[in-house]
């Protein structure tokens, strides 16, 4: 298993839509062959056509709000007493956080498709908010569904998508979280696929969807790329950059233009969800060695059981809290260009409660997991390692769970 | 030799009846049930479909759904549905059995070993809901090899191109998908619409038995007599539901809209 250099990782998949030969394809029902193989065949056109391209960079800059901040940590920096800290403040992006690029692009690919429907999943109810809000900017009926679970607990995406016109449609089967919602979100696509238009909401799902969404996302690296240019005049020596990873969206939006670098130049670090100190339950199957399998459309390392039965997951973060992992992030991980480890929900408690000390800056629970990774490694780096943590979403969604945990601030 | 399959089909032919195809997940609600329900039924059903449920079913509707993860928690295992069959087929030697479930379940299982199993056990055809043409070209090349009939799905939306080349690659048996829609939506297209897709099928092979599934009730079963086959499955699902809420017996209950369905075909 090698990785190609010059080509997107993207586009580095066989014909049956597999990365190195075993990662993602399109294990999906007959019924929805026709709607994945009608969407791969525009989203290919409309990749190369410079009006659509106009259009999105349109969109990017003035809607979107591109590019979105580089700053250094000076007093985190300061504090840990050893490598430089950064971080690129994603949550800067329209509605706060990176899951805009893909709805924003998903809203337009709907729109080149004369469907006026479109349909979505959430977990943390980022992808939601956002779906909501680009339907609502392109004038597109939305629906989005939720685990019931997942809508008590970040109340506030709620109401947003609420009074974006959208519709959330509560899942209550399973563990009524995000695994269940883009179940029934698949479902129900089956049984409108004719008008509507299924936006997946990170690089999870057909192999298709892993695409689109990386391609809206890799906006992030391409900025960074810039930024690091005029702040350092050229890219530093000892790079590393930070992501958290949950389905893998916002990881590989930050990675995707710095993964021909040789890793000891630019190291690539995924930090997924360990779950509660004390279960055994968690979110993380590249970093905790779990089988490959098939879930929603792909294969990829998975929580199952030695059924195949698909496990529970727990996690602080209803971002991260999902059972599969983009097929592209199992590629990195077994060319070992990236590296994957957890951060548990108490690490990420006190990452988030040490980052908001120190800094004007307010992570949600899914970059304070690899906000973690970052006060742990930083002390011992040196000085002149330049540390990038991706901060994709911002807390205000998690104000209740952030009372609760934490008591009133 | 004509697989078992094709039989059932060839009998109900003579009867001048479509066969009557039903379905029911293992393990619904507990191993045991499930094998009297199947053994039950099948006095009336000519072909038996047998699901091994999984706890994702993205192509499900709420009905076997519900059943699939009543099934779960009671603990059935991939082994219990294999002894299911087991023990079906000692008394019921005749009678064509159809495992159908996800992807996954097999994956895991490992492909080769799930099939000699099913050989082993006399499993006379799968069905693999999220393994579509042409990702299942080899898998359905390995079930020939073992005489199991891999059962291809068509749907409303597939192109005629591919409806020839799925055709062509299909065993004894073609399942055609009557809507857009999980299994157990409301019938939301005319019986004439089904039937015509229908015979755009089978007039692409007349040797091939193509049946109808999704949507399929005792309302709606005698409108579409016309087809090779018709399978039943929501609706007996919802039926072991509502028996196990009345506490009443799903065997007697479920049995007798077995018995009902095949009478409005006949």
């Amino acid at each position: 298993m090698k990785l190609k250099r010059g080509i997107a990782l993207i586009d580095q998949h066989d014909q049956h839509g597999f990365w190195g030969g075993k990662f993602g394809g399109s294990f999906i029902p007959e019924t929805l062959k026709k709607p994945v193989e009608d969407l791969t065949n525009k989203f290919k056109k409309l990749r190369n056509d410079k009006k659509f391209l106009k259009k999105r960079d349109f969109y990017f800059k003035n809607y979107i709000g591109t590019p979105t901040s580089f700053v250094k940590l000076d007093n985190l920096t300061n504090h840990l007493e050893g490598a430089q800290i950064w971080t690129k403040v994603v949550s800067e992006a329209n509605g706060g956080a990176h899951k805009i690029y893909n709805a924003t692009v998903h809203a337009l690919i709907c729109k080149e498709m004369g469907k006026k429907y479109i349909v979505g999943d959430t977990g943390a109810g980022y992808a939601g908010k956002m779906l909501s809000m680009a339907a609502k900017k392109f004038g597109l009926k939305c629906k989005i569904f939720m685990g019931a679970k997942d809508i008590k607990r970040q109340k506030p995406n709620c109401d947003a998508m609420r009074k974006n016109g959208a519709e959330i449609v509560p899942v209550h089967s399973g563990s009524q979280t995000l695994v269940d919602a883009v179940s029934e979100c698949m479902r129900y696509w089956v049984s409108n696929c004719e008008n509507t238009h299924m936006c997946v909401g990170s690089t999870v799902g057909p192999n298709i969807f892993v695409k689109i969404c990386g391609w809206s996302t890799a906006q992030i690296s391409r900025e960074l790329k810039v930024q690091l240019k005029s702040e350092f005049k050229k890219i530093p020596k000892k790079i590393k950059l930070i992501n958290c990873v949950g389905g893998g969206s916002s990881a590989y939006g930050f990675w995707s233009e710095f993964i021909d670098y040789d890793k000891k130049q630019i190291e690539l670090i995924g930090v997924e969800a360990g779950g509660p100190k004390k279960s055994k339950l968690h979110a993380a199957p590249l970093s905790r060695n779990a089988k490959i399998g098939v879930l929603h459309g792909a294969a990829s390392y998975l929580c199952q059981n030695s059924e195949g039965q698909i496990n529970d997951t727990e996690s602080i973060s209803a971002g991260l809290d999902y059972p599969g992992v983009s097929p592209i992030h199992c590629f990195l991980k077994d060319t070992k260009r990236a590296r994957y480890t957890y951060a548990t929900d108490e690490d990420a408690l006190n990452a988030y409660v040490m980052v908001t000390k120190y800094e004007n800056l307010n992570p949600s629970l899914e970059p304070s997991h690899a906000f973690a990774e970052a006060i742990r490694i930083a002390p011992k780096l040196s000085k002149d390692t330049v540390i990038i943590v991706n901060s994709c979403g911002d807390a205000k969604k998690d104000r209740d769970i952030l009372k609760e945990r934490l008591g009133k601030r | 030799m004509v697989s078992l399959l094709n039989k059932a089909f060839q009998d109900a032919k003579n009867e001048k009846r479509p066969a009557l195809l039903t379905y029911i997940v293992a393990g619904d609600n507990t191993k045991m049930k499930s094998l009297e329900i199947l053994k039950s039924i099948s006095n009336y059903a000519d072909i038996c479909e047998l699901g091994f449920p999984h706890n994702t079913p993205i192509a499900d509707g709420g009905q076997i759904q519900t059943s699939a993860y009543r099934a779960i928690k009671n603990g059935i295992k991939i082994n219990d549905v294999f002894s299911i069959v087991k023990e079906f087929k000692k008394s019921k030697k005749t009678k064509p059995i159809i495992l159908m479930g996800y992807y996954n379940m097999i994956f895991q299982y490992n492909e080769n070993k799930f099939l000699d199993k099913c050989k082993k056990i006399k499993v006379d055809g799968l069905i693999v809901v999220d393994l579509p043409y042409p990702e299942n070209k080899k898998f359905a090349a390995r079930c020939k090899k073992k005489r199991i009939n891999f059962i291809q799905l068509v749907s409303p939306t597939t192109s005629s191109l591919r409806l020839k080349k799925i055709i062509k690659d299909s065993h004894d048996m073609i399942y055609y998908i009557s809507m857009l829609s999980t299994t157990g939506g409301k019938l939301k297209v005319s019986p004439k619409k089904i039937l015509e897709k229908y015979s755009k099928i089978k007039n692409h092979n007349k040797s091939k038995n193509v049946v109808i599934g999704f949507g399929i009730t005792e309302k709606s079963i005698k409108s579409l007599k016309k087809a090779d086959g018709l399978v039943v499955g929501s609706a007996i699902c919802k039926e072991i539901s509502n028996s196990i809420k009345k506490r009443q017996n799903p065997v007697t209950n479920v049995t007798n809209i077995v018995k009902r369905l095949k009478n409005k075909i006949k």
